[in-house]
């Protein structure tokens, strides 16, 4: 077990270098730097100036490992927008982020492993056909849309959640709602169809044989198989949570991490984009480490690979 | 049929542990009702091995499963009678039966390579068993089930409960189902194929296995195969099935010695014996294939396979007592018939 989890560590850590250095490249295909900083009214000299300030006239290499050497210790720079330091914009969003991110996830999983497991056990019922008109309308509803909706009917109707903001755990319900709706639809149809599979192996056969309880076969030897595939699509959909909800923090007015990227995409304030492009996509890498070793905690077959 | 019953039951000693009348299992497909087991009768006694034999289709799974409570949830079971030691398993609820699975009557499949969870060690799968139908220690569990691996033959016993089914071969696989379905010292075991899937070398040594902890524990085994090498070998008395029905009960002696259903002749000739069959020569086949069991059957289920077919064939044949504990369901079964020398049928009414 232990060789396993660092060999996929190993694996992780050299992911997170290859994505460094496309990381970088995107800065440097994003043509000069020193002429977008200065703007259009700097002169040649103002540019050569700020050419030699942000260190950008020596080798690209040598750029390269300034900047990972100062990433690898959080240091990304200084933001050109807000003129302080990334490290301090980012580690103020991402605490929001992240709770969304995390409530997003509890209510997708509370919700889609449950009616996942239901729908498979009573096959072709109104309660399966139900989750799957739930599943259809989560996948083609728009999320914007829908956490339109929920401010309409649950902040200005009914008034029970706030809008808008941050400052409470209730401005968090309605944006997890939204977004853990939008990553429900595909964890349900998984848990659905891997029950269904499992249900019909021989080894269920086996524990029914054994008189178990039917709780005891479906919980502990069909729905474990069955949630496998759910665990890595879970890990991806977290990802994407964290890293795409500039949507719904936009909508809730929610000063995420995707907020503060959406700014710094339409401000060319490179060094922000760079880290948040960065850190997300160390997320991913770090979800996905996670989803494999929990992966080969619930099947042991894996951990021979 | 009160003829059959009578001479049964005087072979038998008070009652036997399983009786089974006129079992029927239906199962729903799209082009109307498959009769997969169609009005069968056996029944089995304390501490002996009944081989259920036929080829595939025949109805010895779905048999096997109805007796376990285990059919498709689609699947209708339907029958006079039966009893397992005293108890009518067709009024018991899901939850009574689901207190004798595993106690009482156990299973050992097919496919030993599918038949265990992937996801749990050895020792949590065989403890379970135990632990669900008796009140007993962690600890007491786990010993038992150290022995049961054991006497099994499979050999550090105790670091096998450690491990997963992925690092055990076919063989050790089938040897730690046969030690589940003992650890609650069940009085009934059905063994669906057991050996089939296993190499053959490995497939002698499962069989002796079973032979000699059915004799050990004294637990009534029905064994199901298709192999009438196997049922040589192991069977004290066998029930012959053919397209849903059992045409031919005797005691394992008796059916190798008069076989008296032409199914039956037909299986033994087809098996070829070393020395007996000249080398090169085709192997022994019955024409002909067994009929479609969806919808009803009319007459004798062989019919349009036997080489002895008669007019009277068209109607469907009783089970003709042969001998005690002998019968077959065939219009010209007869004590004294043999393979070849039935040319002149004579009806025994």
């Amino acid at each position: 077990m232990w060789a396993f989890v660092f060999k996929r560590t190993l694996i992780a850590l050299s992911v997170a270098l290859t994505i460094s250095v496309l990381c970088f490249s995107l800065l440097q295909l994003s043509g000069d730097l020193a002429l977008s900083i200065g703007g259009p009214e700097a002169t040649a000299e103002q540019v050569e100036q700020i050419r030699k300030d942000y260190g950008l006239d020596r080798p690209v290499v040598h750029q390269f490992a300034t900047w990972l050497w100062g990433a690898v210790q959080l240091d990304f720079g200084r933001s050109y927008y807000y003129q302080s330091d990334v490290t301090d914009l980012v580690v103020e969003r991402l605490p929001v982020t992240m709770t969304l991110g995390v409530m997003s996830l509890a209510i997708a999983l509370g919700v889609s492993i449950p009616l996942g497991v239901v729908a498979a056990l009573k096959r072709g019922s109104w309660i399966d056909r139900m989750a799957m008109a739930i599943a259809v309308t989560g996948q083609a509803m728009p999320n914007f849309w829908f956490g339109l909706t929920l401010i309409i009917v649950f902040a200005v109707k009914l008034q029970w959640f706030p809008a808008a903001g941050s400052d409470s755990w209730q401005g968090f319900v309605l944006p997890a709602i939204a977004l853990g709706y939008y990553a429900t639809p595909a964890m349900m149809r998984l848990t659905r169809s891997g029950m269904l599979e499992v249900l019909e192996a021989d080894y269920i056969r086996t524990a029914r044989a054994k008189g178990l309880r039917t709780g005891t076969v479906i919980f502990k030897h069909a729905l474990r198989n069955a949630v496998i595939p759910v665990v890595a699509l879970a890990a991806v959909e977290l990802g994407f949570m964290l890293g795409g909800s500039v949507v719904i923090e936009t909508v809730f007015s929610l000063r995420g991490l995707g907020q503060l990227a959406w700014n710094a995409i339409s401000r060319n304030d490179y060094p922000v984009v760079q880290a948040i492009v960065l850190i997300i996509a160390l997320f991913y890498i770090v979800l996905t480490l996670l989803a494999d070793i929990l992966n080969a905690i619930l099947d042991p077959r894996l951990r021979a690979r | 049929m009160s003829n059959l019953s009578s001479t049964e039951r005087s072979t038998a000693p008070a009652s036997p542990l399983l009786s089974v009348k006129q079992l029927r299992v239906d199962l729903p497909v799209a082009k109307g009702t498959l009769h997969a087991v169609r009005g069968i009768d056996f029944h089995v006694e304390r501490g002996e091995m009944l081989c259920l034999v036929g080829e595939s289709g025949c109805g010895k799974s779905m048999t096997s499963l109805a007796l376990m409570g285990l059919l498709p949830r689609k699947a209708q079971i339907n029958a006079d009678c039966l009893n397992f030691d005293g108890i009518d398993l067709l009024t018991m609820t899901e939850h009574e039966r689901s207190n004798l699975r595993g106690a009482r009557m156990a299973m050992i499949f097919q496919e030993p390579m599918t038949a265990l969870n992937p996801a749990y060690t050895l020792g949590n799968q065989l403890c379970e068993a135990l632990r669900r139908h008796q009140r007993v220690s962690r600890k007491a569990a786990h010993d038992r089930a150290v022995y049961l691996l054991e006497r099994v033959g499979i050999s550090a016993a105790a670091e096998r409960m450690r491990q997963y089914p992925h690092q055990l071969s076919g063989g050790l696989r089938q040897r730690v189902m046969i030690a589940m379905a003992l650890m609650c010292e069940p009085d009934l075991i059905i063994a669906d194929e057991p050996t089939t899937a296993l190499d053959v070398t490995i497939q002698a040594q499962i069989l002796h296995l079973l032979r000699d902890l059915q004799q050990e524990f004294g637990t009534a085994v029905i064994f199901i195969t298709h192999d009438l090498g196997v049922v040589a070998r192991i069977a004290d008395r066998v029930a012959v099935m053919y397209a849903g029905e059992v045409i031919e009960t005797a005691s394992a002696q008796a059916l190798f010695k008069t076989p008296s259903h032409p199914y039956t002749q037909g299986l033994l000739r087809c098996i070829p014996s070393p020395g007996k069959t000249p080398p090169g020569s085709r192997l022994q086949a019955i024409p002909g294939v067994v009929p479609s069991l969806v919808g009803k059957l009319h007459g004798c289920a062989f019919c349009n396979r036997c080489d002895q077919a008669d007019e009277i064939c068209q109607t469907t044949p009783p089970l003709h007592p042969i001998a005690s504990g002998h019968s077959a369901r065939c219009h010209f079964a007869h004590p004294l018939a043999s393979s070849a020398q039935i040319n002149t049928p004579e009806v025994v009414s």
